[in-house]
């Protein structure tokens, strides 16, 4: 495995001059994932999405290799339709080059109204990586609710009221439903641990058909939390068992990190504003319930990798 | 080497596919193109093509796909039916905005709802405006025909814009016809070999396509899109005077039949234009002057040709297989009513819809729209600019 050193010397292919937010997962996630990819050419698929509305801003570029964005919901079959000629052109000597192919996609464009094409594409065993990049929620059209955005979280379509204290429905567990595709290689991962994202970004990269990546890509804007703190917040996430880092190889599921001690929820969900409300006198249990997902799905989790099905030490 | 041979319209055409030889085939199955997309696959199969064939899962990632292959710098091609193109409607506009050039052929079929599965040109009335090149075929010999040469408009380095080519539901797609083939060199050498400009897999010189386009440069890329059609209108014409060097077929933009010297005229897409000349000739043994025209090209709409065809003709009928619930008439009526209103020559333009979800379009409903016209010639009057054909009402 690399050195951060040894990476940051990695010739960059997403470049300075896009207009992400400071603070941004997304720009981190892509950087990491093209580091992965040293040494080979790609084509990058982009659903519409703020990714793709910041880097791309006609006549511009951030991206040194080829890109490709079609529109909200296609990501995976246009990817699929790139890596078609490929095939076609290769056997025909008209590409002489090897390529890699990389989808990215936002949750909107990848849980929701994306999951048709994206589970086409990878039902079709092409050669390709799809990479989430999920900030849970419409981000880019102003912070709507999406199906991986996560229970209680206040949302401009999931508004914490004077009723409804936020979303009132469990996120969609897209890293099983992606599983279920028996895909050589599924996995969900988190920016705070760079070696995990490399490591996996290198796996999905190198296995032959269709691979599936899940990554935590925080928006300081939705989630409201110290911009700075990008890091720490997707670091919660982790140690608090709200965003298990796992992998599924051929159909081996393997958990990739197991908290030392049990954080609870508090902990992640207090610094952000999304989840401001939840900590109003009276909704005790709230928190409570969205604990009990939690722990009601680390367990599922533990279980499925072949481990004993326990919680961390208190 | 041509060769008779009796086919369907979509064997015809899913052969057409087959000596174009793409490099990409995104599909998928609907009544009544399904057979398309099912004959080829047997060709990819039996390994007489080498194209890879994307079994996709809906129409919307057929042209999706087929925008990421063309955008790869392949000869991509898909095919579809009514919902399925309705499905595209949203990717069928950014294949013409990144100037791809997609040949797809569309087998008309009425749209939902209610559901019907038989023909009317609904489907492709709803692309009009998507900045693709429509084109429409008489019978499977046209469907046959206009699928070889849409390969060259397409790539056309003026062009570079996806092209549809419509052929009638069950009309013409399912009907047994005796046509006229090709051998593979000839098409072979006719289709060429389609060399990008700038495309994705070139490894030397990457590339962003699909770009977020704003208020500085989004309203003159639409422009160059217009000028890509207006350059079209030549090509077509080009490509169909070398088409007719090897299959003795020539093709325009439109077909004017018996209208030098004609008082009538009906303006008819697709199938029908056969009827409608069976119709005029029929007519004619009358002393009835009647004449035919068929646009083989709607979208870029060959307003010119049309106006000079139609400039002497005492009265028109416009048959629109499609509504617009404008209430003012179907959409063909729209333009060519427009192409005759600088000739300021009071030339009576009238409106027939006919064949929605299928209904027969049958000789007698054609002679009335002639004898309708004839009244109209006569008397000066028009007392319904807008009339159903074969409807109970």
């Amino acid at each position: 495995m690399a050195t951060l050193k040894e990476l940051s010397k990695v010739e960059e292919r997403f470049v300075g001059g896009h207009r992400l937010c400071a603070g941004c997962g997304h720009g981190i996630t892509v950087r990491m994932i093209l580091n992965a990819a040293e040494g080979s050419n790609v084509v990058v698929g982009c659903a519409t999405g703020c990714l793709e509305v910041a880097s791309t801003i006609y006549p511009y570029t951030a991206w040194r290799c080829s890109f490709i964005h079609n529109a909200f919901e296609n990501a995976g079959a246009t990817i699929s339709g790139v890596e078609a000629a490929y095939r076609a052109l290769k056997k025909k000597g008209k590409v002489k080059e090897d390529f890699k192919f990389i989808a990215f996609g936002g949750d909107g464009g990848t849980y929701d109204i994306g999951l048709q094409s994206l589970s086409g594409a990878m039902e079709r065993g092409h050669n390709i990586v799809y990479v989430c990049l999920d900030n849970e929620a419409y981000m880019n059209t102003g912070i709507q609710r999406s199906s991986a955005t996560p229970t209680g979280a206040d949302t401009t379509t999931s508004p914490a009221g004077k009723v409804i204290p936020g979303k009132q429905q469990p996120r969609k567990d897209l890293t099983a439903i992606m599983a279920a595709h028996n895909i050589p290689y599924v996995a969900q991962t988190a920016i705070n641990n760079w070696q995990d994202v490399h490591k996996k970004a290198k796996k999905a990269l190198e296995v032959e058909g269709p691979a599936f990546i899940n990554v935590l890509s925080p928006c300081p804007r939705g989630w409201r939390y110290n911009t700075p703190d990008i890091v720490e917040i997707t670091k919660l996430a982790v140690e608090t068992r709200f965003w298990p880092l796992f992998e599924v190889e051929n159909g081996k599921w393997k958990l990739n990190y197991k908290p030392k001690k049990y954080v609870p929820i508090e902990e992640f969900l207090k610094p952000q504003g999304r989840f401001r409300h939840l900590f109003k006198p009276g909704n005790e249990h709230l928190i409570k319930a969205i604990q009990e997902e939690i722990d009601s799905r680390w367990l599922a989790l533990l279980e499925r990798c072949g481990e004993t099905p326990e919680l961390p030490p208190r | 080497m041509k060769t008779k041979v009796a086919l369907t319209g979509n064997e015809a055409v899913a052969q057409a596919m087959k000596q174009i030889n793409p490099d990409v085939v995104a599909a998928y199955p609907i009544t009544p193109q399904t057979e398309i997309v099912q004959i080829f696959s047997s060709f990819v199969a039996n390994g007489e093509v080498d194209t890879e064939f994307v079994a996709v899962e809906s129409e919307h990632s057929a042209m999706s796909a087929a925008i990421g292959a063309a955008a790869g710098g392949a000869r991509a091609m898909t095919a579809t039916s009514s919902q399925g193109l309705a499905l595209m409607f949203e990717v069928v506009y950014i294949a013409a905005s990144m100037r791809l050039p997609i040949v797809f052929p569309v087998v008309n079929r009425a749209l939902s709802g209610p559901i019907n599965i038989h023909c009317d040109h609904s489907d492709a009335m709803g692309l009009r405006d998507s900045g693709v090149i429509q084109i429409f075929s008489e019978n499977a010999q046209e469907a046959y025909d206009n699928m070889i040469q849409a390969v060259r408009i397409a790539e056309h380095p003026d062009v570079r814009l996806p092209v549809m080519v419509n052929m009638d539901g069950f009309i013409t797609s399912h009907a047994m016809d005796v046509l006229e083939v090709l051998d593979d060199e000839t098409v072979k050498n006719f289709v060429g070999t389609y060399v990008p400009d700038d495309y994705l897999l070139d490894a030397q010189n990457p590339i962003s396509m699909g770009n977020f386009d704003m208020y500085d440069f989004y309203f003159e890329h639409k422009r160059q899109q217009v000028e890509a059609m207006k350059a079209a209108k030549e090509i077509i014409k080009e490509v169909g005077r070398e088409f007719a060097k090897i299959s003795g077929r020539e093709y325009g933009l439109i077909e004017a039949y018996k209208l030098d010297d004609a008082d009538v005229a009906v303006v008819v897409l697709n199938s029908a234009a056969g009827t409608a000349k069976g119709v005029a000739d029929e007519l004619r043994t009358k002393g009835i002057k009647a004449g035919v025209l068929k646009p083989r090209v709607y979208r870029p709409f060959p307003q010119e040709e049309i106006r000079e065809a139609l400039k002497a003709v005492k009265a028109v009928a416009v048959m629109d297989r499609a509504e617009t619930f404008s209430t003012c008439g179907g959409p063909m009526f729209a333009d060519i009513r427009n192409t005759l209103y600088d000739l300021k020559n009071d030339i009576k333009v009238v409106n027939y819809i006919y064949g929605l979800g299928g209904r027969d379009l049958r000789l007698e409903h054609v002679q009335q729209v002639f004898e309708d016209l004839e009244n109209i010639r006569k008397t000066g009057r028009v007392d319904e600019t807008v009339k159903y054909l074969g409807l109970r009402e």
